[in-house]
Order: structure tokens, then C-alpha cells, then sequence
């Protein structure tokens, strides 16, 4: 039985809710407007919000002068190529965590998110030698290396999280009418899996498109993802609003827009499973 | 029933995932610990000498140490209020009945997707900046006088810009927890007269007290770490304002060269994420047996 709701009662939750909504939002909302501004709209006192000419402007200086897709690619690349790697790191260890689980998975779950607690500071030192003595820094595949690893436990965990869900009534099913191992990952549990192994890898590409420690911290200029492209703009670039503006929401869009489609998942991937 | 055969299967399929970890973790582990027993400059190589335990005194006896720690504990401390505070008031809002709830769940949890560079960078530019920020106009407009955040009050600005991008993660995770609060019992309570502050503070808040610890310690794993935020507004200035661990390991090791004490300082560091991560395992351990 629900609850009977007054419409004043409904309207004035409305209210809020919007006002505070668009209020949390503005800030991305006023990057987005001044990025199709001309530099002097974007410091004009006062500021408008739509009442300026237009202009993409911006968008081709910001392409054209910094090499802005360099850094994309790199993004993309990075982002992309760590959550992949460590799915397939990560997929066959979740598995077999939660389909054959022996007396010491739990401790073994609990240690990998353990080396999730590591403060990067901790480790930076040693990681930023080796890499200055084995050519990995301002490359992509250190990059590469580096997110993989800091998210593997992330990555391990949320698929635990999605394969302990699935009946192992089938599997036991597909085992007594003969099915291999192989047969059973392929035509059983591959179908069943694939929502679980898609918002993990959904979840993880935003996690590793906005670290911003050790992408920052590797790379100089060519390997350089956009984090750190953009915290080229600190000074005295900053100052140019509306390129500034530009390259910001270039840098955010694709993952807002991924992050709207996972935020069911984002609970669980980012609590390990405590709070659903 | 596993079979033998299944087991050692599973075995192999776990050791790749449990070698790298493993490596991960020893290996630069090891290295820091080590570094910071040694004098060892990145500008005087070939130099290194074992020297006890004097980074760690010379670390521990720098005046920026205790700036860094304080400002450490603010800045966690800071971000937790708000968001907590704020996330358990939005979530109570957000989980009533409205129109559009679709679209302002979507406004709300933006921030949390903006790369820490780019909110930054937004917010010390295009909000913060005493001449041609949105703040300073609105100030203006009724005839303040504009005030320079970063340098005036720089860890609250940073605080607050840290803040904007966890709110959002705060208020996602109470208000799944919110949601999954048995209506019937409210409802139960509010016929035997109930008024809303009990109810809240009744059955509300307790039933919300397991996802408030798991953000606080979450939330506190990440912020002891906060860094691009204070790269790219203030540098840790002026002075030590700003400067937390993090950026003062970064800036003792990779700007002063000084590798040794910042090993110490990323001992410390480690030292201190872990008493945070024991609490934040046992919790997480916890939900693993029901």
C-alpha cells in the first residue's frame, strides 16, 4: 500500500529537487555555455547565459593549436586498454572464485582489496624510477600498465559480485549433461555473464579516463591523456575562458554520457558489493 | 561438488590476477621502504648511502609535516561533512515522489564523471577568480567586494571543489540505501503517531548507518590521496597552505629530487590509509559471509 501523496506536496519536492538539481549542475552547465562563447563574452560583466552569438569557434582553436586529439587518442587508448586487459586478467579469477570457491577465496578477495587501500604516494617513487630506467615514462603503455593494475582489484571484485548471482543450479546442470569447462564458460555462462562484464567495463573506462594521479604524475606531453592536457591550461591558458571551456567539455562529455547509462551499477562497483 | 580437476583448473585461472597484485604491491613496496633508509638524491646519483633513520627524523621534524598532516585531516575531514551531511539530505529529498526524478538524478550525480583537472580548473577560473569569476560578479552585484578564495581562504575553496565531486557519489549510495528502506515500516510508525523526526532519527538513520560508514571510509581511502585538485589550483600554497601528504611527498621526491625523504613520507602516508582501510575491510568483510 503507497503512501497518498498531496500534489502540493508533490510540487514543492519539485521544487527543490530542481532547484538543487540545475544548482549541483551549474557548474558543469556554465563550462558548457561559455565553451561556444568568444573570449569576451566569457569575462563580460555581467555574464549572459544564452542571449551571446554562438560560436564553435573555440572548439577548432582548442583542435587545431594543442594537438587536442593526440590527447584524446591517448585517453581512449589508455582507458580503453587497461579496463580490457584487466577484464581478461580478471574474468577467469572471478570465475573461479565464485563457481569453485575454496577455503581461502574469501581471504584472497579480501587481500586484493587491500592493495586497493595503497596510497599511490606510497608507491610513486619506486614506480616513477622504474619507469624512468626501463623508457616506460610519458609512454602509453606504462600508462596502460599502471591503470591496470590500480583497478584490477575493482575490476575482480565487481565480477565476483555479478558471478556469484548466477544460479550454480545451470552450471551443475550443463556439468552432469557433459559439457567441458570450456563448453560450460562458452555456451552456459558467457550469456549469462555478459550484462556483469559490460557495466564493469563501463564502470572501470570512466575510473581510469579520470585518474589524475598517475597520469599526471608518468607523462609530459606525449602520452599525455587529457587529464593532464588539461591541467596544461592551469596558467596562464586558464585565463582564456571559453578555450578553457572548450577542451573541458570535450574532455567530460563522452564520460558523462557513459556515466548516466552506468549509475545503477556505480553503487556497487564503488562500495565492493556492500551497499546494492 | 568441485572435483579435483576443477580445482587445480581454478587455481590457474586465479594466479595470474594474484601474481600481479602481488607484484604490484612488494615490489615498489619494498623499494620505498628501502629508499627511505637511504640519502639519496635524484640530482647526485651514484651517491646513495644507507643513513638509519634520519629521513625519518628529518621528515617528521619539518615544519611543512605537520602543516601537511593538518591540512590532511581538514581536507578529509572537510569533504566528509559536506557530503555526508548534504548526501543524507538530498537522498531524503530525491527519494520522495516528483516530477522529472529521471532527470535530476542524472543532474545530481554529474559531477562525480568531471576529471578532477578539469573541476578544478572550472571552478578556480570561471567561479573563484576575484576579477572575472561568476563569484566576484555576484558579489559585486550586491556591492561586496570580490574575494580571492585561492588565496584568502585556499583549503575551504579546495574543500568545497573536492566536495562538489563527492557529493554527488555520497547521494547516489544513501538514496540506493534509502530506497531499499521497507516502507511499511514508516508507514507503521507514522499511524502509531510517529512524527517525522522521530521516524527519521528511528528507523531512518539507523537504516542508513551501514551505507554512511561505507561512504565515510571509502570516500576517506580516496581523499587522503586528493592531489590534481591542489596541482592545478594552488600548488600547495601559498606557503604550506594546501600542501597535504600526497603533494608533499610528490614535492619533496619528483621537485626536490630528495628521494629518501620522501620515501619516509610515503611510509607515513601508507601507514596512515591503513588504520582507515582495516575499519573499511572489516566492514566490507562483513558482507561477504551474509
Amino acid at each position: 500500500m503507497a503512501r497518498a501523496v498531496t500534489p502540493a506536496h508533490k510540487a514543492t519536492v519539485t521544487f527543490f529537487a530542481w532547484a538543487i538539481g540545475l544548482l549541483i549542475f551549474f557548474p558543469i552547465l556554465w563550462t558548457i555555455l561559455t565553451s561556444f562563447k568568444t573570449e569576451a563574452e566569457a569575462i563580460a560583466s555581467p555574464p549572459s547565459f544564452v542571449g551571446f552569438d554562438w560560436t564553435l569557434e573555440n572548439y577548432s582553436t582548442v583542435m587545431e593549436r594543442s594537438n587536442y586529439f593526440l590527447h584524446f587518442l591517448n585517453s581512449v587508448v589508455i582507458s580503453v586498454g587497461s579496463t580490457l586487459i584487466g577484464l581478461l586478467i580478471a574474468i577467469p579469477a572471478a570465475w573461479s572464485m565464485a563457481f569453485v570457491p575454496g577455503k581461502r577465496t574469501k581471504d584472497v578477495l579480501m587481500w586484493m582489496l587491500s592493495t586497493k587501500m595503497l596510497p599511490p604516494v606510497g608507491v610513486l617513487i619506486p614506480i616513477y624510477l622504474i619507469f624512468r630506467d626501463t623508457g616506460l615514462l610519458d609512454t602509453r603503455t606504462g600508462l596502460v600498465i599502471v591503470l591496470t593494475l590500480i583497478n584490477l582489484p575493482i575490476i575482480v571484485w565487481m565480477l565476483y559480485t555479478y558471478f556469484k548471482e548466477i544460479p550454480v543450479d545451470i552450471l551443475e546442470a550443463a556439468r552432469m549433461d557433459g559439457a567441458s569447462l570450456r563448453a560450460e564458460i562458452i555456451y552456459v555462462l558467457t550469456p549469462m555473464a555478459v550484462p556483469g562484464i559490460a557495466s564493469t567495463l563501463l564502470l572501470n573506462i570512466i575510473l581510469a579516463w579520470n585518474e589524475a594521479f598517475w597520469t599526471l604524475n608518468l607523462t609530459a606531453a606525449k602520452a599525455a591523456p587529457l587529464t593532464a592536457f588539461i591541467a596544461s591550461y592551469s596558467s596562464p591558458e586558464g585565463l582564456f575562458y571559453a578555450k578553457l571551456s572548450a577542451a573541458s567539455t570535450m574532455a567530460i562529455a563522452p564520460i558523462l554520457v557513459m556515466g548516466w547509462f552506468s549509475q545503477k551499477q556505480l553503487v556497487r562497483g564503488l562500495t565492493f558489493g556492500a551497499v546494492k | 561438488m568441485a572435483t579435483q580437476h576443477s580445482k587445480s583448473a581454478a587455481r590457474f585461472m586465479i594466479s595470474p590476477a594474484v601474481l600481479l597484485l602481488l607484484g604490484w604491491m612488494l615490489i615498489p613496496l619494498s623499494l620505498t621502504l628501502y629508499f627511505s633508509f637511504l640519502r639519496y638524491n635524484l640530482l647526485m646519483p651514484g651517491t646513495e648511502e644507507w643513513a638509519g633513520l634520519l629521513n625519518y627524523r628529518f621528515f617528521l621534524t619539518d615544519p611543512a609535516f605537520f602543516d601537511a598532516i593538518w591540512n590532511t585531516l581538514l581536507l578529509v575531514g572537510g569533504v566528509l561533512v559536506i557530503t555526508v551531511v548534504g548526501g543524507v539530505l538530498l537522498a531524503l529529498l530525491l527519494d520522495q515522489p516528483f516530477w522529472g526524478q529521471g532527470i535530476v538524478r542524472i543532474l545530481v550525480i554529474a559531477p562525480f564523471f568531471v576529471m578532477p583537472t578539469v573541476s578544478a580548473l572550472v571552478w578556480k577560473n570561471m567561479f573563484m577568480n576575484p576579477v572575472n569569476g561568476l563569484f566576484a560578479f555576484l558579489a559585486k552585484a550586491v556591492g561586496l567586494e570580490p574575494f580571492d578564495f585561492l588565496a584568502h581562504a585556499p583549503l575551504s575553496s579546495i574543500i568545497l571543489i573536492v566536495a562538489w565531486g563527492w557529493l554527488p557519489f555520497a547521494t547516489l549510495i544513501l538514496l540506493t540505501a534509502l530506497q531499499s528502506l521497507d516502507s511499511e515500516q514508516l508507514e507503521a510508525a507514522e499511524m502509531d503517531g510517529a512524527s517525522w523526526m522521530s521516524r527519521f532519527f528511528y528507523i531512518m538513520l539507523p537504516h542508513l548507518a551501514r551505507a554512511i560508514t561505507v561512504v565515510i571510509l571509502i570516500q576517506t581511502i580516496f581523499l587522503l590521496s586528493v592531489f590534481a585538485e591542489i596541482l592545478v589550483t594552488t600548488n600547495g600554497g601559498p606557503g604550506t597552505a594546501t600542501t597535504n601528504l600526497t603533494f608533499l611527498v610528490y614535492a619533496q621526491s619528483l621537485l626536490q629530487f630528495d628521494v629518501g625523504a620522501g620515501s619516509a613520507g610515503g611510509v607515513v602516508a601508507i601507514i596512515l590509509a591503513n588504520i582507515v582501510a582495516i575499519f573499511l575491510m572489516r566492514m566490507i568483510g562483513k558482507n561477504l559471509d551474509a
